[in-house]
């Protein structure tokens, strides 16, 4: 009956842990054993409680939670925190406990053969009590503590593995590794109980902790490859970021949205379209934050609502710089129209972040995201965990049809590119540059829209202004030459022709990036 | 003297360990005993919950429930010497067991 059973197609068990059944593809194979390895901390507990948790709360599937190493009172506790309360479900019985932690008062002599039969007889009880469907073991390295001889103990749990297969259920076991990058699992239980294997790590990337799931294998089924962020959240547990698994699905729109600046959409072909990411970048203090405020004060007065994700400044500051340049955010606030979201970048990982990014489009549903500004969060985090965060948050918005402009501040006053810009620009479809331009010893201020993905747009580098009514943009400078690479040089005008043609030239190489 | 020895011993179906488990128990009742005990066979098959309470992982296991400390020991019992250690009972017949005293 088995070797039929491997024969065919086997089906997955949705666990209901979020963006855990996508890596998975569809969840844990359904009536086998799969072990859940990591290092101390890697939160194995977690996984294996909520792997029961979701199963009574999302599909009335029981479970029957095998505890070597904490007592159900620890486990009861710790999991209240993240808001499930595991002593009502027992008292439902709709989970049971099976109690093999250590008891320091219990201590026993070993006389003679033994096996687990005691444990695979309660965990069978269990599983009938409440008609489980799911299994959690915590940990099997734990055993091992618990009893002197080892090799016995790989033989009993051997034993246990096959029994958990005949009892019809889908089961999880957690084993302890020693090192992130390393053997699989301590005692090498790998290689006696499970048929597929599942690795957390909390590994120390640049000072910050970064907790990454990987399916190592999943006999006969598929699933993704690789290391997936995860988080854990109150209230919420765990929550698995499928970042690089993200479909590029996303529709197309070529329903245009004003930028908020009649001179701006027409250098933009008519606008921005409306699930567009547009890149902002420019020195401090040349205007990013004020062409983010007209982004959104052109979404309110259409009527869309505009969420505001702020990393550099309060709330306050926000409503007095927009107030400044002749903009209400207040009352654009009180209308429901507006959304402040206002961080300090360091106070979680870019997971985290992102994770709060999301339930605030799901529960705000805006139809303009401004993050300003995107390099503030890069600070928190490693390139590649940052380069992801953007891939995860794009894709996010543009299945919902958000428009999103995000600023990036450039290192140097005048020309070169921010490390944002260098790192992100393949993801965007719009980049808007703003430089600085020194002439006759006067910091005058340049813009240029340097790609915009599927429509037409103004090459010029145009000089535009800032005063109590907003950005104007004015004519392209039309003399001056190397603003954008930072050295601008006045030319001849009969050497205009030639100088424009180079200009074009190398904004496509730039563009072909 | 009194049958103030309660002893239990939790096994798993009709197996060879645990017919060699009770037999153990047997003979080291009659002889290191001597009939001031009370012995109780718990097939942990057919009544799990008590092994749940008694947080029973291995099979056998003999538990010493009277008079106290509680004691266990896991095994067949085919050691004599180590179930008594393992119960913490003085062997009754102390003059034939001098020699286990020392260890």
């Amino acid at each position: 009956m088995s070797a039929k059973k491997n024969s065919s197609q086997i089906s997955k068990l949705e666990t209901g842990i979020a963006g855990f059944d996508f890596v998975a593809g569809g969840g844990l194979p359904k009536g086998r054993t799969t072990l859940l390895a990591g290092t101390a901390g890697s939160s194995k507990t977690v996984f294996a409680a909520e792997f029961l948790g979701q199963g009574i709360l999302k599909f009335k599937e029981n479970g029957v939670f095998v505890t070597f190493e904490e007592s159900p009172a620890d486990i009861c506790r710790n999991m209240k925190s993240l808001g499930w309360d595991i002593e009502k479900w027992v008292n439902e019985g709709k989970f049971a406990f099976v109690d093999a932690s250590p008891d320091p008062g219990n201590q026993s002599v070993t006389a003679g053969e033994w096996d687990l039969g005691a444990l695979i007889a309660r965990i069978e009880h269990a599983v009938k009590k409440v008609n489980a469907k799911r299994v959690a073991m915590d940990s099997l390295g734990a055993i091992f503590t618990q009893f002197s001889d080892g090799a016995m103990v790989r033989q009993e749990l051997f034993r246990v593995g096959s029994a958990l297969k005949g009892m019809n259920v889908t089961s999880l076991l957690t084993a302890e590794r020693t090192a992130e990058y390393g053997e699989i699992s301590r005692f090498g239980v790998e290689e006696f109980v499970a048929d597929n294997v599942i690795i957390l790590r909390n590994a120390l990337e640049h000072e910050k902790r970064r907790r990454t799931l990987e399916i190592l294998k999943f006999r006969g089924c598929s699933h993704q490859k690789g290391e997936y962020p995860f988080t854990i959240l109150p209230g919420e547990g765990i929550v698995v970021i499928p970042l690089s698994a993200m479909e590029l699905q996303q529709k197309s729109s070529d329903i245009r949205i004003t930028s908020g600046n009649a001179d701006l959409d027409r250098m933009c072909g008519g606008g921005f379209f409306r699930d567009s990411i547009i890149l902002v970048s420019g020195a401090t203090g040349n205007g990013k934050t004020l062409m983010a405020t007209e982004f959104i004060a052109g979404g309110v007065k259409n009527g869309e609502r505009c969420l505001l994700l702020a990393f550099e400044e309060s709330r306050e500051q926000l409503i007095r710089n927009a107030t400044g340049w002749g903009f209400d955010y207040e009352q654009m606030e009180r209308e429901g129209k507006l959304k402040f979201v206002c961080e300090y970048p360091e106070t979680a990982g870019l997971e985290d972040h992102l994770i709060k990014i999301r339930s605030e489009i799901d529960s705000f549903k805006p139809n303009r995201l401004v993050v300003d500004s995107l390099s503030a969060l890069e600070r928190v985090s490693s390139i590649k965990g940052f380069r992801e965060f953007v891939i995860g948050l794009t894709s996010f918005i543009k299945h919902g049809e958000v428009a999103g402009l995000f600023t990036a501040t450039t290192p140097s006053l005048m020309g070169g590119t921010s490390i944002t810009e260098t790192h992100i620009s393949t993801i965007t479809d719009s980049i808007i540059l703003l430089r600085y331009v020194e002439m006759y010893g006067e910091m005058r201020r340049g813009l240029t829209v340097l790609k915009m993905r599927g429509s037409m747009h103004d090459k010029d580098i145009r000089e535009y202004t800032i005063d109590g009514t907003g950005m104007h943009i004015g004519k392209p400078f039309r003399d001056i030459t190397g603003i954008i690479s930072g050295s601008p040089t006045r030319i001849q005008q009969g050497e205009l022709g030639r100088i424009s043609e180079l200009f074009e030239e190398e904004k496509e190489k730039v563009e072909s990036k | 003297m009194t049958n103030n020895i309660v002893l239990k011993l939790y096994i798993t179906g009709q197996t060879p360990k645990s017919e060699r488990a009770i037999a153990n128990m047997q003979s080291i009742c009659k002889n290191e005993l001597e009939g001031q005990y009370e012995l109780v066979i718990i097939d942990v098959m057919e009544r799990p919950q008590l092994a749940e309470d008694e947080k029973i992982l291995a099979t056998p296991t003999l538990i010493k429930a009277l008079p106290p400390p509680l004691a266990r020991v896991i095994g067949d019992l085919s050691d004599t010497e180590k179930v008594l250690v393992g119960l913490n009972i003085e062997p009754l017949r102390k003059s034939n067991k001098e020699g286990r005293r020392g260890k």
